[in-house]
């Protein structure tokens, strides 16, 4: 067991530091047996029309207990800050919690954020009472800007979504996390296990993560090995690995070998 | 019914009928739709639930019907 305080964000606290997303799972029932072998509390989901020329409920609160999992609503899909900031009202209005995962893209190939877009739409919905969750890249001043604006915690990429590149920039992400008091999450570009061992090590408070399960050849394999990924990872940061260098030492004594 | 007694309202960006005179409450149990798990969009201002049955169509207004899907 590891000697670790909860995950706090904006007021809320959560034993798991892994949040999965909902989407691409190839059947609900995947998606269910899936989260509940992550361990997740928060899964995010997103807001959509309702369609209105299919018969069957199609709506996630269908296969997912708001009771049982903590929904934290998207913005995805959204390209300005209006939009977006449209869209989390929409979603707070479902009644479940004032949190709202902030996405403003920026452009399509890449996905990336329109962080002119995101920090507008952040101090509005702020100011709106919001719990601001902000999708961002790597960058610190946009991560700083984005505290000051009264984001509830800070999600930069590890790599663009959907792409499972693994954490890109190590060292960003730390500076980060180093400067920063609101939760550091990282977000999207998780491919493997290992990538979320290393994106813990680097000290932030969390990952979220989506397609790494729903396009795993065995999504529910995957949500296990993800959750003891994350938990090792955070361990590890606790831990404080041994100092790196680039000659050997022994590890058995040098004293009492034979003649 | 004739034209006179319904209107023609846009709902998720199709056209629909619906009686003149009918609420957003109206419409919703029109499209056997349960309030509790959408949310209603009249005209670009968000409706509250208690408010579904007050709030009146119009000809020509918009209306959008969304609720919570998977997504990352």
């Amino acid at each position: 067991m590891i000697n670790d305080t909860p995950l706090a964000i904006g007021g809320r606290t959560f034993r798991s530091r892994l949040m999965v997303g909902t989407g691409k799972y190839r059947d609900n029932a995947e998606m269910v047996r899936a989260i509940g072998a992550s361990g997740a509390e928060i899964v995010t989901v997103a807001v959509r029309r309702v369609n209105l020329d299919r018969r069957e409920p199609e709506g996630i609160l269908h296969h997912l207990d708001p009771q049982r999992f903590f929904l934290l609503a998207n913005t995805a899909g959204c390209y300005t800050a209006d939009e977006a900031m449209r869209y989390a009202r929409l979603a707070r209005e479902a009644g479940f919690n004032e949190f709202i995962k902030l996405e403003v893209i920026g452009d399509q190939e890449t996905l990336l954020p329109d962080v002119a877009g995101l920090l507008e739409a952040t101090r509005v919905l702020v100011g709106e009472g919001f719990k601001v969750l902000a999708y961002t890249n790597e960058d610190l001043i946009t991560a700083l800007r984005l505290e000051e604006a009264g984001a509830a915690a800070v999600m930069p990429l590890a790599s663009p979504i959907g792409s499972g590149l693994g954490l890109l920039n190590p060292v960003s992400v730390r500076t980060i996390k180093r400067r920063l008091h609101v939760p550091v999450v990282v977000d999207a570009g998780v491919g493997t296990a290992s990538d979320a061992c290393i994106t813990m090590e680097q000290g932030v408070d969390g990952i979220l993560m989506n397609t790494a399960l729903a396009a795993a050849r065995d999504p529910v394999g995957m949500a296990h090995a993800m959750r003891l990924a994350v938990e090792a990872g955070r361990a590890a940061f606790l831990a404080g690995r041994m100092p790196r260098r680039e000659v050997a030492v022994p590890s058995s004594p040098a004293e009492g070998m034979l003649d | 019914m004739t034209a006179a007694t319904t209107i023609a309202i846009v709902v998720n960006g199709s056209t629909r009928t619906v009686p003149d005179g009918a609420t957003l409450l109206d419409l919703l149990r029109q499209l056997e739709l349960d309030p509790r798990v959408v949310v209603v969009e009249h005209n670009r201002a968000i409706v509250r639930r208690p408010d579904l049955d007050q709030a009146r169509l119009a000809a020509g207004d918009a209306v959008e019907l969304v609720h919570f899907v998977g997504g990352g």
